[in-house]
C-alpha cells in the first residue's frame, strides 16, 4: 500500500510536468489551431540557461525568475519572427516549421552545453514536508510549483483585462479587432507565456529526468497525451489530463507493462482518444467546415 | 454642421475584387445617416471599409483628419465603434466578460462605472443576464449586448449593420427606440446600414441608396420618403 | 533545356551501374544508404507530398521491414531475396491497417499520432517481452548477403548492386503509379477532398492503400538497411530517423520523385561531413546536422516550398525562356 502511494505521489509530481507543458500546448492551439511539436526542446533550452545561471553563482530562484523572462522574451520572439509569416500557411509548412525549430534548439543546446547528462538540483531538498511517508520534498515541490503556475495563469486569464483580451483574440479575433485589441500582439504574448510555463515544466522535470538535449522528447509526448485525453481546445481540461496521464503512466510502468515501456501507454492514448473520441474528455465536438 | 465622417471617391477590395467603385458620403456629427440598398449592394462593404477591415482606397476622413492607413484595431482606438452584421459577440464569453471588452481602449476608467450603469439603463435585461454566456442569449439580447458593447468605448461614431437582421419586429422597434436615445441623449453620430427602409429613414436625417457598390441616390431622408418613383423603385412600396 | 531532367536520370543511372568499380567500399557501402533512404523517402512523398498526408513516423515501417526481414533471415533461417518481399509485405498490411484509423484524424491530429508512433517505437522494439524474438535492446545480427552464382563481386559491391535494382524498380513503378489514375486520385484527394469525393473517388480506399503503398516503400527500405547494415537495433529506429525523412522530403522537394534522389542524398552525407567537422569544432559538433535541418528547414518553406526538385524546374523553366 505504501509502495502504491509511493507511486501515485511520484506520478503526481511529473503529472505536474505535464499538466502545465499541456496547458502551454492547448493554449497555442486554441490561439492558432497548430499544435507547438517544438514545445519540449524550447523547454529543454530555458532549463539549459537556468543551468548555467546557477552554475555561475545565481540562485535557484534568482535563475528561475530571469529565465522565465528570457523564455518569455524568446517566445515572443519567435512567433513575431517564425510562426507569424506562416500564419496563413497550409498545416503541413507549418508542422516543418515547428520540426524545424525543435531541431534547431536541440542543435543550440547541444552545441553549447554539450551532449552529457548533468543533474539538475531541485530547490526543494531535506526532510519530506510535513513528515509525510509518501513524497519526497523535491517532489512536493514540484507538484506546489506546478499548481502555483497553473493557479497564476487561470487568474490571469479570469481577473485581468489583457488576459480577457488575450481569450478574445484567440475566440474571435475580428470582433476583437473590433474593440481595439492588437490581435497580433496577443499572439505574441501567447506564445511568450507558452515559452514561460513550458520553461517552469522544464526546471521541474530536469530534477527528475536529468538533463540532457533530449530529456524532453517523452514528456512532449505525455504532454500531448494529456491534452489530447482532456480536450485539445480546453485548457483545464488538459491540466487534468496531464496529472490523469502522470499518474496512469506510473502505474501502469511500475504494476503493468514495467518501465521500458511506457511511452507506449502514451501512444495508444493518443491513438484512442482521436479515434473514438476526438474531443476528449472535456472538449468541444471538432466540426470540419466544409 | 461639420461632418464626423466623409468618404470620398471610396473604393473597396475583396482581394482583387473591387467590390465599391468610389462612393462618396457624410455622416454629420451628432446625427444618424442611413445606407440602404438591396443584397450585395454594398453597405456592409462600406462599413469594413471604414473599419479597415478590408482593403480600401481613397479618402475618408473622421473628424477632420484622415483615417487611411491604419488596422481595425486603430480605427476603434479612435472613437468609432463597429457593430459588425451577425453582431460579432464573443459567444464563449459571458454578457459580463463581452462589456468589458467593449471597454478595452478606455483610458479613462473612472467614468466607467456611470457608463455600465447607463447601459444598463437602456438595456435591463443584459444586467439581469450578467454572468450568462453570451451564445446563449436570444437573438435580441445578442444585439442588444453588441451595442452595449459598443456604447461601452464611449465612441463619438457607431457603425451598425443591420441591427433588425432576423429579430422580431416588438424587439426590433424597442432596439430603435433606444438607438433614437442614443444619438439624442448621448450624441453619438451614427452611420446605420439597414434592409429596412422604413425602419431607417425613420431614425435616419440623411440617408444614401446603395447599388452594385455605387451611390444612385443621396439626401436628405425626408426628402428620399417623399420621392415616389425612388421609393416605387428601390424601397419597394 | 527540356532533355535537363532527362540528362539528369541519364548521368545518375551511369553512375549508379558503374559505381561499384570504381568507389571504395565504405564509400560504395554510403551510397547503398542513398539508395535506401531515396526509396524510404519515396514512400513518405508519396503519402505525404502527393497525398496529404502528414508522417512524422514512417521510421516505424522502416523498422517493421528491418526487423521482420533481419527475424526472418535469422529465425527462420530464409535468404535475404526472400526475407526482403516478405517483410515489405508485412508492412503494406502495417500500413494499410495504419491507415484505417488514420483516416479519421485530420492532418495535424495524423501528425501528432505518428509522431508518437516514432517516440515509442524504440521502447517497443527494445520491449523485454518480445526479446525472444527481436533481440531485445542488443538488436539482431544479419548476415550480409554474398554475391550468387559465384561472381566476382565483393559484399559491398554486391549490396550495393541489389539497392540500385530495387530503387530503380520501385522509382519506375512509383513514376507509372503516380502518372496514372491512382496518382490523379491521390492528388486530388490531397488537394480538394470534397470535390474528389463529389466525383465518385473513394477517398477512404484511395487513402488507406496510398498508407500501405507508401508503408511497403519503407519496408523494402528498411529490410535492405538490415542487410546493408548487418545488424538491427532499436536506437537506430527513433524519432531522430521519422523527422530524417521528413527532412528528406522537404528539402528534396515535397511531390517530386526526382528530389527524393537529392534528400537521400542530403540527409546521408549531411551528418557524415559533420562527423568529420568535429575534429575542427570539436565534440559538440554533433549538433550542426540538426541545426543544418532546421534551418533549412525553415527556410526552404520560406523561400523554396517546392525543395531543390522545384528549384531546377524553376532553373530550367527560365533558362527556356532565354
Amino acid at each position: 500500500m505504501v509502495e502504491l502511494q509511493h507511486q501515485l505521489a511520484s506520478g503526481l509530481a511529473l503529472g505536474g510536468v505535464y499538466a502545465i507543458t499541456a496547458l502551454a500546448l492547448v493554449m497555442i492551439f486554441q490561439a492558432t489551431q497548430l499544435l507547438n511539436f517544438a514545445q519540449g526542446e524550447m523547454a529543454m533550452f530555458s532549463t539549459y540557461i537556468a543551468w548555467t545561471l546557477i552554475n555561475n553563482g545565481w540562485s535557484f530562484w534568482s535563475a528561475f525568475a530571469a529565465t522565465l523572462a528570457l523564455s518569455f522574451a524568446g517566445g515572443v520572439a519567435i512567433q513575431r519572427l517564425i510562426v507569424r509569416p506562416f500564419a496563413h500557411a497550409p498545416v503541413l509548412a507549418s508542422v516543418i516549421i515547428f520540426i524545424g525549430l525543435s531541431f534547431i534548439f536541440n542543435a543550440l543546446a547541444g552545441f553549447f552545453f554539450g551532449y552529457s547528462v548533468q543533474t539538475f538540483d531541485s530547490p526543494f531538498d531535506g526532510p519530506p514536508w510535513f513528515g509525510n511517508k509518501f513524497m519526497s520534498a523535491s517532489e512536493s515541490g514540484s507538484v506546489v510549483v506546478s499548481v502555483a503556475v497553473l493557479a497564476l495563469v487561470f487568474a490571469f486569464f479570469r481577473f485581468t483585462p489583457l488576459g480577457l483580451a488575450m481569450r478574445a483574440a484567440a475566440q474571435n479575433p475580428t470582433s476583437a479587432r473590433l474593440v481595439g485589441v492588437r490581435v497580433g500582439w496577443m499572439l505574441a504574448l501567447g506564445w511568450g507565456l507558452a515559452a514561460a510555463i513550458g520553461a517552469v515544466a522544464g526546471m521541474m522535470a530536469a530534477p527528475i529526468v536529468y538533463l540532457d538535449p533530449n530529456m524532453m522528447g517523452g514528456i512532449l509526448l505525455y504532454a500531448f497525451a494529456g491534452a489530447v485525453l482532456g480536450g485539445i481546445d480546453n485548457p483545464w481540461g488538459a491540466v487534468l489530463g496531464g496529472f490523469l496521464v502522470g499518474v496512469v503512466e506510473n502505474l501502469l510502468g511500475a504494476y503493468v507493462v514495467g518501465e521500458e515501456v511506457k511511452l507506449s501507454v502514451a501512444l495508444v492514448v493518443i491513438i484512442a482518444v482521436l479515434v473514438a473520441k476526438p474531443s476528449g474528455l472535456f472538449g468541444r465536438r471538432i466540426v470540419a467546415r466544409v | 454642421m461639420s461632418a464626423i465622417l466623409r468618404a470620398t471617391g471610396l473604393k473597396a477590395f475583396y482581394g482583387p475584387v473591387e467590390a465599391l467603385h468610389g462612393v462618396d458620403f457624410e455622416v454629420e456629427d451628432g446625427c444618424v445617416t442611413a445606407l440602404l440598398g438591396a443584397n450585395g449592394a454594398g453597405k456592409t462593404t462600406t462599413l469594413r471599409a471604414v473599419s479597415a477591415m478590408i482593403r480600401r482606397e481613397g479618402v475618408l476622413e473622421y473628424a477632420g483628419r484622415p483615417l487611411n492607413g491604419r488596422g481595425p484595431e486603430d480605427v476603434a482606438r479612435l472613437g468609432v465603434a463597429h457593430v459588425p452584421d451577425g453582431r460579432g459577440t464573443f459567444t464563449d464569453l459571458t454578457v459580463d466578460e463581452n462589456l468589458r471588452l467593449g471597454a478595452y481602449v478606455r483610458r479613462d476608467r473612472r467614468k466607467l462605472k456611470t457608463d455600465f450603469e447607463r447601459v444598463f439603463g437602456y438595456f435591463p435585461r443584459l444586467a439581469e443576464r450578467i454572468k450568462q454566456q453570451a451564445g446563449t442569449l436570444s437573438g435580441g439580447e445578442q444585439q442588444m449586448l453588441a451595442i452595449a458593447r459598443a456604447l461601452l468605448s464611449a465612441p463619438r461614431l457607431l457603425l451598425l449593420d443591420e441591427p433588425s437582421f432576423g429579430l422580431a419586429p416588438l424587439v426590433v422597434s424597442e432596439i430603435f427606440r433606444i438607438l433614437r436615445a442614443i444619438n439624442q441623449n448621448d450624441g453619438v453620430s451614427i452611420l446605420l446600414v439597414e434592409q429596412n427602409a422604413s425602419l431607417a429613414l425613420d431614425l435616419a436625417t440623411r440617408a444614401y441608396l446603395l447599388e452594385t457598390g455605387r451611390v444612385v441616390v443621396g439626401g436628405e431622408a425626408s426628402t428620399i420618403l417623399a420621392n415616389d418613383s425612388v421609393r416605387r423603385a428601390y424601397l419597394g412600396y | 533545356m527540356r532533355a535537363l531532367p532527362r540528362l539528369g536520370w541519364f548521368f545518375a543511372v551511369l553512375f549508379g551501374v558503374s559505381a561499384p568499380f570504381w568507389l571504395s567500399g565504405y564509400r560504395l557501402y554510403q551510397f547503398s544508404q542513398v539508395l535506401i533512404y531515396a526509396i524510404a523517402l519515396l514512400g513518405l512523398n508519396l503519402l505525404t507530398g502527393f497525398n496529404g498526408q502528414i508522417s512524422l513516423g514512417h521510421g516505424a515501417f522502416f523498422a517493421i521491414g528491418g526487423y521482420s526481414a533481419a527475424i526472418l533471415i535469422v529465425k527462420l533461417g530464409l535468404p535475404y531475396w526472400v526475407a526482403i518481399p516478405a517483410a515489405s509485405a508485412v508492412c503494406f498490411v502495417a500500413g494499410f491497417l495504419f491507415g484505417f484509423p488514420a483516416l479519421r484524424l485530420g492532418g495535424l491530429y495524423l501528425a501528432l499520432a505518428t509522431f508518437a508512433l516514432a517516440v515509442a517505437t524504440p521502447q517497443l522494439l527494445a520491449y523485454k517481452g518480445f526479446d525472444v524474438l527481436t533481440g531485445g535492446s542488443q538488436g539482431l545480427q544479419v548476415l550480409k548477403p554474398t554475391a550468387p552464382f559465384g561472381w566476382p563481386l565483393n559484399v559491398d559491391q554486391w549490396t550495393f548492386l541489389i539497392c540500385l535494382a530495387s530503387t530503380g524498380t520501385l522509382f519506375v513503378l512509383a513514376r507509372n503509379l503516380l502518372n496514372g489514375r491512382i496518382g490523379r486520385a491521390l492528388v486530388a484527394i490531397r488537394d480538394h477532398p470534397i470535390a474528389a469525393e463529389a466525383m465518385g473517388i473513394d477517398a477512404a480506399l484511395y487513402k488507406t492503400i496510398c498508407f500501405g503503398i507508401s508503408a511497403f516503400y519503407a519496408g523494402v527500405a528498411g529490410g535492405l538497411d538490415a542487410v546493408a547494415v548487418g545488424f538491427v537495433a532499436p536506437e537506430s529506429f527513433g524519432l531522430p530517423l521519422s523527422l530524417a525523412f521528413l527532412v528528406g522530403i522537404v528539402v528534396g522537394g515535397l511531390a517530386s520523385i526526382g528530389g527524393v534522389l537529392f534528400g537521400a542524398l542530403f540527409i546521408e552525407f549531411v551528418p557524415n561531413y559533420a562527423d568529420q567537422l568535429t575534429v575542427f569544432l570539436g565534440e559538440n559538433a554533433k549538433a550542426l546536422p540538426g541545426a543544418i535541418y532546421g534551418v533549412l528547414m525553415i527556410l526552404m518553406m520560406a523561400i523554396a516550398p517546392t525543395g531543390v526538385a522545384g528549384l531546377v524546374r524553376s532553373l530550367t523553366r527560365m533558362m527556356r525562356r532565354t
